[in-house]
């Protein structure tokens, strides 16, 4: 069997028209790496259970049950039994349908927290990328401003402002750690676009400023601002955690959520230390799922630093 | 007169986990004589820097298949173990590579990274190496070489860092030269300079020297033996002046004919080969060259071209070009 | 190479004031001002008043920020609302625990980070390396203070190999010279207490650890990777220079670029860790002082632990872009 010269040709042509350009390339490389389809598989399971949380778990997550409170003593938590399958948490509620319905309140933390901060991130990185000039000097000046206080304690003295805490401020904390990271990456992308052909081309072409920076070259500068946003979720649940652990975290006792759990827990880690070992698993579990999707996007998205 | 090197059927495959092996080098034999200039031409992707890399063992160990021989001197240096070959690098047998910025360290200065293969090599050490690393900066034509060893590669120009990286290859008098592509990175002017250079360098130390190149140009100018190779096997290989007056394979003739010439009548088109190296077909059972070439005939899809010698020229084609074509 | 420290140390002043501004405006938007946050419990509308006369917080905005800036200058961050005490006076007693840990953290995170990530680089894709990558994603991926309190479950309480927490057992007689538990002892030469202090520092440090050795590892594989695949390697490598040689002078030089300046950024890593280890081991350090701070909204402690963490951030960065101009010629030359 032969192939000719021209069908050959004719192939190669076929695949360019196809539109099989450089995401579709990217997404075949996924496919094929291991480390991309076991981060995805996680985030999808993740994402399945938060969304099916209240079909899953047989209580609710303030329900309480005398018959284990009357068992519930100081150093000694009731353990799984009929009707529980994962026991009692440290006041007599159902701690297998509070460890389920955690995930949806974490989701909800993780997505909110990092959405906003790469909203926020991305206006000021366009605007910083799209205008140059002073702008540019000061946005990034105070971006870099923010870099230099360690995530945490930039965290921490937001959600510290609050009188009390809630689910708000530790969102708002959480988001405000990203803004500086998501506004840099994108100015430096669209600094790397304004030069670029197309953009040079579409400009001497006379096509409004608007158009380009929006149209041209925010499209194709936002590749690496997605990808730090899938590791961004993973570090977002963490820091959540971490402002719950310091006694910053949603001050309603009724609301199960991992990072919360795993803070309240810490208490009773010698009289019951499977209510720790859930929602650490489940954090661990989570975080490791973005970070190797996240990770293997990148890998994707820029094949030079592929190894 | 017998060969310095030997290579015979030297093959190179890169292995794959769950694909097929890419074969990029495909018996591939050749001698070189004490200092004889030997050309391998052909475009990129045709495993002319393979070959080259092969020789050196260069190529990493892991997903790399290679067979066949190189022998230097009569020892195989394909068998040598690995510290045996290393006394060897750099003595007996240097390279000069492509692009002398990235293939300089940036972090170490010029001087000690030619002082340091002298004394790997030579056991010099000291004040001794350095003033033998200045005079090769010199006869290199650096300028100001006492000053240039603090130099950092950043801080030369790239026609004095592709000098400084002539002047490290050839610290231990080596008898026989590698030099893959070594002007493709410089400037027109530089390259003149730099292939005048190495050609007199050679001639001065006795020094074999195999020019890799897709540059016909490079090669009308430097090289006694030329070899065009074409999807890892040489298709055609030829004294200078004959292959140049009487190209026979279809590939060397169109390489010949895509070169502009200045005593070309106005108006005459040049003559690119059309297609690409992706649309070669497999050895196996064909002519790789067939889809692209203006002279395929039936066979060229369906059987194996084998190597003919007569005369000294070596041509691996069905249908070649008329012998007193043009 | 003066030149270019001048030039770092220049570039630097902005971005303090910058921060400077943006202490300020955080203070400036506590809940009832900062006045009542200042005073807490002892809050009343006099008094409130009184504070506000004697913070200047009566004055126009840009003659607050003045005097704010004066005061920070020369050292004067107010008293803790808890103690009452001058909040520099706490830092610096606390100061030395932290040091302590942190360094101890990042000792080991070099230590065994650098070597374990060449070591994955040149196994790249075989068992050894694939375990050692999967073994940092998760390491990032655990809660520092669950990790901590996981540590001491094991070896403190059940198998008892090290102290559960505090920097120095009860009935350890130490003598007190620079602050640094371990150094003290060495110093005065009791080495009882200078291995009491070790065994304490074991389990944080490795906790806080933990985070930094990760994205070291990560770090110099991907780096050792990017080295042993450049031209000038492949050139060492055609000049027959022995494998230490190729190794020493040529990968690891180029390759550890990257991983000095990684090592700055864990330092931000190693602040936010120390607040959660500390909390975890008792310490008595800067972190234990932040989460008194954030329980009991000690705000001048807070805003004073706030512009150290970015100070000493920056500074340390600056250290490390320093050191780097030492290292590679292409910045200290150009």
């Amino acid at each position: 069997m032969t192939v000719t010269w021209a069908q050959r040709r004719k192939a190669r042509l076929d695949d360019l028209s196809a539109g099989r350009s450089l995401t579709s390339e990217a997404f075949r490389r996924l496919r094929r790496e291991p480390a991309a389809i076991a981060g995805a598989v996680i985030v999808g399971l993740f994402v399945v259970v938060a969304a099916l949380a209240p079909l899953i778990a047989p209580h609710g997550a303030a329900e309480t049950f005398p018959q284990l409170q009357e068992n519930l003593r100081p150093g000694a938590i009731p353990g799984p039994q009929d009707g529980f399958p994962l026991g009692s948490d440290q006041l007599g509620r159902d701690f297998f349908s509070r460890v389920i319905l955690a995930a949806q309140q974490t989701l909800l933390v993780g997505v909110l927290a990092t959405l906003i901060g790469l909203v926020v991130g991305i206006v000021i990185g366009t605007v910083a990328g799209a205008f140059g000039g002073w702008v540019d000097t000061l946005l990034m000046r105070i971006t870099d401003v923010l870099l230099a206080i360690p995530s945490l304690l930039l965290a921490i003295s937001v959600a510290a402002l609050a009188a009390s805490p809630s689910q708000t401020t530790v969102i708002i904390a959480v988001a405000i750690v990203g803004v500086p990271i998501f506004a840099r990456l994108l100015r430096g992308s669209m600094l790397a676009q304004r030069e670029s052909d197309h953009v040079v081309a579409a400009t001497s072409l006379g096509v409004k400023r608007s158009a380009v920076v929006l149209r041209h070259m925010l499209p194709n500068a936002i590749g690496p601002v997605i990808v730090q946003a899938t590791l961004t979720l993973a570090t977002s649940i963490l820091d959540a955690a971490a402002l719950s652990f310091l006694g910053l975290g949603d001050a309603d006792p009724a609301r199960a959520e991992w990072g919360l759990m795993l803070a309240q827990a810490q208490t009773y880690l010698d009289v019951r230390p499977a209510l720790a070992f859930y929602p650490a698993a489940a954090i661990i579990v989570v975080a490791l799922g973005f970070t190797l999707l996240g990770e293997s996007l990148r890998e994707a998205i820029d094949p030079k630093g592929r190894r | 007169m017998t060969a310095l090197l030997e290579v015979r059927d030297l093959q190179v495959a890169f292995t794959r986990r769950r694909e097929p092996d890419t074969v990029a080098v495909d018996g591939v034999s050749f001698d070189v004589a004490p200092g004889q200039v030997v050309g391998l031409v052909g475009e990129s992707g045709c495993g002319k820097s393979v070959t080259s890399l092969a020789i050196m063992r260069l190529l990493p160990a892991r997903g790399v298949r290679v067979s066949g021989s190189v022998r230097m001197d009569g020892t195989d240096l394909l068998t040598l173990s690995g510290s045996e070959m290393r006394a060897r690098r750099g003595r007996d047998l240097s390279m000069v590579f492509q692009d002398p910025l990235s293939s300089l360290n940036p972090v170490i200065p010029i001087g000690l990274q030619v002082t340091e293969v002298l004394r790997r090599h030579r056991g010099m050490a000291g004040d001794k190496a350095r003033q033998a690393a200045a005079e090769l900066l010199e006869r290199v034509g650096i300028p100001d070489p006492r000053r240039r060893l603090d130099s950092y590669p950043h801080q030369l120009s790239g026609g004095m860092r592709q000098r400084a990286l002539i002047a490290i290859a050839l610290a231990c008098q080596p008898r026989l030269l590698i030099a893959d592509e070594p002007t493709t990175a410089l400037d027109v002017t530089i390259q003149a300079q730099i292939l005048g250079l190495l050609s007199e360098l050679v001639r001065e130390t006795g020094a074999a020297l195999i020019m890799i190149t897709h540059d016909l140009g490079v090669v009308a100018g430097l090289c006694e033996a030329v070899n065009v190779l074409y999807g890892g096997r040489i298709v055609e290989r030829a004294q200078r002046h004959r292959l140049f007056a009487t190209p026979r394979h279809p590939y060397t003739h169109g390489l010949l004919r895509s070169i502009p010439r200045l005593d070309a009548p106005p108006g005459e088109e040049l003559e690119a080969i059309r297609g690409s190296v992706v649309d070669n077909l497999p050895w196996a059972h064909a002519c790789a060259f067939a889809p692209r070439c203006p002279r395929a005939i039936e066979t060229c899809t369906e059987v194996t071209p084998v190597a003919e010698t007569s005369g000294g020229r070596l041509l691996r084609c069905h249908n070649p070009v008329p012998a007193n074509a043009e | 190479m003066l030149r270019f420290v001048l030039r770092r140390l220049v570039q630097v002043i902005p971005t303090l004031l910058l921060l400077s501004l943006l202490v300020f405006a955080w203070l400036r938007s506590l809940p009832g001002g900062p006045a009542s946050a200042f005073l807490g419990d002892r809050a009343t509308p006099q008094r409130i008043a009184e504070l506000n006369r004697i913070l200047g917080l009566d004055q126009p905005v840009l003659v607050q920020y003045w005097r704010f800036l004066v005061r920070v200058a020369s050292g004067d961050f107010g008293t803790s609302t808890i103690t009452g005490e001058p909040v520099l006076a706490e830092i610096g007693r606390a100061l030395p625990a932290t040091i302590e840990l942190s360094l101890a953290a990042l000792v080991i995170a070099v230590v065994l980070g650098i070597p374990l990530g060449y070591v994955a680089a040149q196994y790249r894709g075989r068992p050894l390396d694939v375990t050692t990558v999967i073994g940092t994603l998760i390491g990032v991926a655990v809660p520092v203070f669950f990790l901590g309190y996981l540590l001491k479950s094991v070896f403190a309480v059940q198998l008892g190999w090290f102290p559960p927490s505090g920097r120095q057992a009860v009935d350890v007689d130490a003598t007190n010279v620079t602050g640094f538990a371990v150094l003290d002892g060495f110093l005065t030469q009791e080495w009882d207490a200078s291995l009491d202090a070790l065994s304490h520092l074991v389990l944080p440090a490795v906790a806080l650890a933990t985070i930094p050795l990760a994205v070291i590892v990560r770090i110099t594989r991907a780096s050792v990777l990017d080295v042993l695949g450049s031209d000038f390697v492949r050139t060492a490598n055609s000049k027959g220079l022995s494998p230490s040689t190729v190794r020493g002078r040529h990968v690891l030089r180029n390759a550890l670029l990257p991983v000095s300046t990684t090592i700055g950024l864990q330092v931000g890593l190693l602040l936010a860790g120390a607040v959660l280890t500390e909390k975890v081991f008792v310490w008595g350090g800067i972190g234990t002082l932040l989460a008194g701070a954030i329980e009991q909204r000690d705000y001048p402690r807070l805003q004073a632990l706030l512009l150290l963490g970015a100070l000493v951030y920056v500074l340390v960065n600056l250290l490390v872009d320093l050191s780097y101009a030492i290292i590679d010629p292409r910045v200290r030359l150009s």
